[in-house]
Formats: C-alpha cells, structure tokens, sequence
C-alpha cells in the first residue's frame, strides 16, 4: 500500500478493463514523473470524453456532432447497412476498407444476466430507419455483424427474426470460419466446424 | 499411454514435488495428510481441468501461493508431450505444450487419459444427478475433447434463458406481463446445443452400458444385473430405442426438433415458476440392479461394486476406443472387501500404467505389488 494521492490512483486505474493491480501501479508511476503539460492534456481528454461526446442519432455511434462522420458523408452507401454491438465494432469493419456501406450500433447484444433485452439495444431505432427512407435511399441489405459468442448469436438470431417481415431486404450474418495466414492443424473444432458447413464453391 | 513425470508446485500442501513414474504398476503409501490423493489429483485436473473433489480451483492453489503449477510428461505410443498448467483461482488458466502455449487451456483435454476411481464416488450411486450426469460428461469429454465446447456452450445458453425466465416469471408473479419476446431465441439456442450433449450422452450410454453391466457381473457375481439407462427430460418425446446398445445412433436433427417442441409444451410452466424444465441439465443416468433402482435399494457392498462398475466400465470403453487410459486408484482398497479388491487387481494388473495411493501398503493386494514411493513430510522417495 502507497500512501495518499499515489494509492487512490492505482485503485482508480486498476477499476480499469484490461488493467490489473500491477499494471495500474506501473502507469501511476509513470503519471508521477510526466511533465506537467502532458498530464494537462490528459486530463482535457479525459474530461472532454464525457462532456463533448455525443451518440450520433441515426446509427448510434460516437460522434461530435448530433451525426456521426460516417452517417453525414454523402459518398456512403445508404442502401447497405452493417449492425454492430459496439462503437469499437465499427472502427474493427473501418479498418478493412472495404465497406463503403453505413453502420448501426445497437449498444450490445441481448443479455439477460445483465438485465439486456431487446429494448435496451437500438432495436426499435434500426426498424425505423428501414420504415423511413434512410438518406433519399431506401435500405436493401443489412449485414449482422454481432460477436460469434453466445449472446451475439441470440442477438443475431432475434434480428432475423424481426428483420423477416420487411419485404425487398436482404439479411446477411458475417461469415466465421478460418483466420488468414493460419494452419487448418491449428484451427478449433468449432471454428473448423463452422468453416466447413459455411464452405463455398469456388 | 502412460505418465512419465508429474511436477507440482504450489499445488494444494505441496511446495515442491517431482515424481519420476515407469509403466506398470505406482503404489504411493503414506500417512493420511501427507498429500497422496494430492499428487493424483494434480494428474487428475491436467486430464480433466478439474479436481474430482472440489468444483473451484481457489483450494488447489497453495494457501499464500498465487498460482499453483502443474506438470506432466505424458507418454502415448511412444511419443511423448509436455503439458504444463498454471492454475490462477478467478482467472482463466494457461496452458502450454512442449513448451508452447496453447491459446485455450481446453486443447490439452486428450492429451492425458485418466480413469479415476476414489471414495468420492460412492456419491456416484447415492448422490444427486447431478454427480451422474457430472461423470457422463467427463467420460464423454475424455472421448471426444470437442464436448468440452458444447458443454460450455449449452451451460452459457442456460444460464442465459435461465435469467430470462427468473425475471418474466417475478415480473408476472408481481403482476405484469413478463418481457418473453427474446424466449424463442434463447429456446432455439437451447435445442440446437442441448440436442448436441444430449446426442452424445445418448451414445455414450448405449455404449458404456454393456461394460458396466460386465464389470458388476465380475466385481459382485452373486448380485442382481447392473443395468445403466439413460433418462431425458423429454421423456415419451425422445426418439425410441436411442441410448440403448441394441438401440439406434441418436440423430441430431431429430433430437433438437423433440426439445423445441417439449419447451413450447412447457412453456407457461416455465415462465410461471422461472426456471428451465427441458433439457439435458435435467435428465438422469438411472442406476439400476434388476428391476430395483440402486439408490435406496443397494446395500452398501452393492453401492460399492456399483460405483467401481461405473468406473472400470469407463475404462474398458476407453480402452476399447483404442487409446489405453491410465488407471488411478485413490485410496479406494481400504474401502473394499477382499473379493472386490482381488477382482479390482486383477484389472488393474493389466493396465499399462496404474497409480495407487494407499495409507498402509497392506491394504495394496499383491498382485499390485510394482514400484512403491513413500509420501512422507513433503517428499516423494521411492522405496522399491
């Protein structure tokens, strides 16, 4: 136990996800010997998160503005819409260059130990963007893109089910299977599994 | 397959252990307290990832040590791999493989094949379902290591639907309607995972239960048949004639439809008392001696012979799956009388490696004789 100031800030940081005890006392330390500037500019950052972040109001991703970069650039696809759980999920598809589409954050995935049901996701939001005419284009394919684990796969699930009765929209889930650059020897039973009734005729 | 070397340390009272093993017969005597069933425990959890005492790893771990370390060289046909686990109680375990990490603990399931037969498993007879279906699942996880995700998968799956139900079922007892709109998922999850165990737990029963009825013949030739059986929760809705040896394979597809519709028949039931009624987390491995079944109705000679049945039924299986498991015996001599231990050397004795723990060697009948260590104030020497 450290004294004063120096414990209370390992005990805040160690509240951290990712940061255990001695990782906590590492970046205490580390704060302890930073230049007055850079600790400044931590905290501006730091108190900025909470009062200048907003959720952007069409897809639910972070933003700065009441819409998010993503939802006010023109050049995107409007007609293809990928749902993800998380703002870090978006940025995780950003990442591949390849989907010029748009997004949807539903702010996690259906978890019933933890009290989340459909109505604590941006469900009802997604149906109303396929109800209104989303950007001058209408939405013809939704890409579910929850986390192949138990709780985003009932999400996935439940999603078709209320995504069914829209007629013209094509829904499609990730495919999960092998990862690049790997050996088949190495892949899981599951994962191998999955890859082979998800397989492809080349 | 066999075990060459087995290191601990920090494991339960041990600080330090290194215990060098042939193929054969091992007799660990010691006092009680001195950390026998320690050692074969250790062996125990790198076959199963878990101690056939406790069901948290926080006691294995040495009281003040962060982590305990377990290790042991295991030899199959000739090859032999390291496997290496480090126990850290409320995180996730690591693994490593001749020296290699492995990125879950799960990929060592295999590796090392133990059958393990100890006092605890009277409870095997007399105790809950819970410890049956506990046994079914281990020995169907030992045969095919993918069961440890399935398990896992369906477990997540049920405790899931288990909370969707607690809190529809105290909304609507408060008077309210009770959020049921996401049950349908969680029910298709629930069939499509329940009916994979299911299906497996099915099988292994049509094929153990021929091995144990044997053993029993063998252990106790004066008593009633010992006769296993598999009961579902489906009851009348499961497919005729599967889980039996004369029966069909189970079929998959079939099995899921059976479970989707039994939860719709229990629906209301379900949401009324907020708990999960359907599904293998609620079917039993009926124990029976003729027509009576074993619990209540065995004597304890017979519980006992029972509980040794289940174990050297599991055995033979294994070994007739073409890999030679190896044979534990943790303290159980004592237990038995002279007949059952004879008729347990007489298996033991064939097996490619046997580890015995006793704590007088008397009670070891003869034709175990093999290589003795003695377990004495935190060491392991070897005595013959």
């Amino acid at each position: 136990m450290y004294e004063g100031p120096v414990q209370d800030l390992i005990d805040e940081l160690g509240r951290l996800p990712g940061v255990g005890p001695k990782s906590a006392q590492r970046i205490a330390f580390h704060l302890l010997a930073a230049e007055p500037a850079d600790i400044a500019r931590l905290q501006d950052a730091l108190q900025r998160v909470k009062e200048g972040v907003v959720f952007c109001e069409v897809c639910g991703n972070v933003s700065e503005e009441t819409q998010c970069r993503i939802c006010r650039d023109a050049r995107r696809d409007s007609t293809v819409v990928c749902v993800v759980e998380e703002p870090k999920d978006v940025v995780a598809v950003e990442r591949t260059r390849e989907f010029k589409g748009r997004y949807h954050v539903l702010g996690g995935a259906l978890d019933p130990l933890s009290g989340v049901g459909p109505d604590q996701l941006r469900i009802r939001q997604l149906l109303a963007r396929l109800g209104a005419a989303d950007g001058g284009a209408e939405i013809s394919e939704i890409i579910i893109a929850t986390d192949p684990n138990t709780e985003g796969e009932a999400t996935a699930t439940y999603l078709v089910r209320m995504l069914r009765d829209f007629p013209g929209l094509t829904v499609t889930r990730l495919a999960s299977g092998l990862p690049m650059g790997g050996d088949l020897e190495f892949a899981d039973e599951l994962t191998l599994g999955r890859a082979l009734s998800g397989r492809r005729a080349m | 397959m066999y075990v060459r070397q087995l290191q601990v340390s920090d494991f339960r009272s041990w600080v330090q252990a290194d215990v060098a093993f042939e193929p054969g017969v091992s007799v660990l005597v010691g006092q009680n307290g001195q950390g026998k069933t320690n050692l074969v425990e250790a062996l125990g959890y790198v076959a199963t990832l878990g101690s056939h005492r406790v069901a948290t790893d926080a006691p294995l771990v040495r009281h003040g040590a962060e982590h305990a370390v377990v290790r042991a060289a295991v030899v199959n046909d000739g090859r032999e791999l390291l496997v290496e686990l480090e126990i850290t109680p409320g995180r996730a375990n690591r693994a490593r493989v001749n020296r290699g990490p492995v990125p879950r603990p799960r990929e060592v399931l295999g590796i090392l094949r133990t059958v393990l037969f100890a006092p605890e498993d009277l409870a095997l007879v007399r105790g809950d379902p819970g410890e049956r279906r506990r046994c079914l699942d281990e020995l169907l996880v030992s045969r095919a290591p993918r069961y440890a995700g399935v398990r896992a998968d369906y477990e997540r799956v049920l405790k899931q639907r288990g909370a969707l139900l607690k809190t529809a079922g105290a909304a609507r007892r408060a008077g309210g309607k009770g959020d049921i709109r996401t049950l349908d998922v969680w029910d298709g999850h629930l069939a499509r995972h329940g009916a994979e165990l299911l299906a497996g737990r099915l099988d292994l029963v049509a094929d153990l239960a021929p091995h144990v009825t044997r053993a029993y013949a063998d252990v106790a030739p004066e008593s009633r048949p010992a006769v296993i059986g598999y009961r579902s929760s489906l009851g009348d809705a499961l497919p005729e004639g599967v889980g039996r040896p004369d029966g069909p394979r189970a079929d998959l597809a079939a099995l899921e439809a059976a479970l989707l519709e039994e939860l719709g028949r229990v629906r209301s039931q379900e949401v009324d008392r907020g708990v999960c009624l359907v599904g293998p987390h609620r079917d039993e491995l009926e124990l029976a001696l003729g027509e009576l079944p074993a619990k209540g109705y065995a004597s304890h000679g017979e519980s006992w012979s029972f509980a040794l049945a289940l174990r050297l039924g599991a055995y033979e299986l294994l070994r007739a799956d073409g890999s030679e498991p190896v044979l534990v015996l943790d303290d159980v001599f004592a237990e038995l009388d002279r007949r059952r231990r004879q008729q347990l050397a007489k298996v033991a004795s064939a097996a490619e490696q046997v580890l015995v723990t006793a704590a007088v060697g008397e009670d070891v009948p003869d034709e175990l004789a093999g290589a003795r260590y003695e377990v004495r104030d935190g060491e392991v020497r070897r005595a013959s």
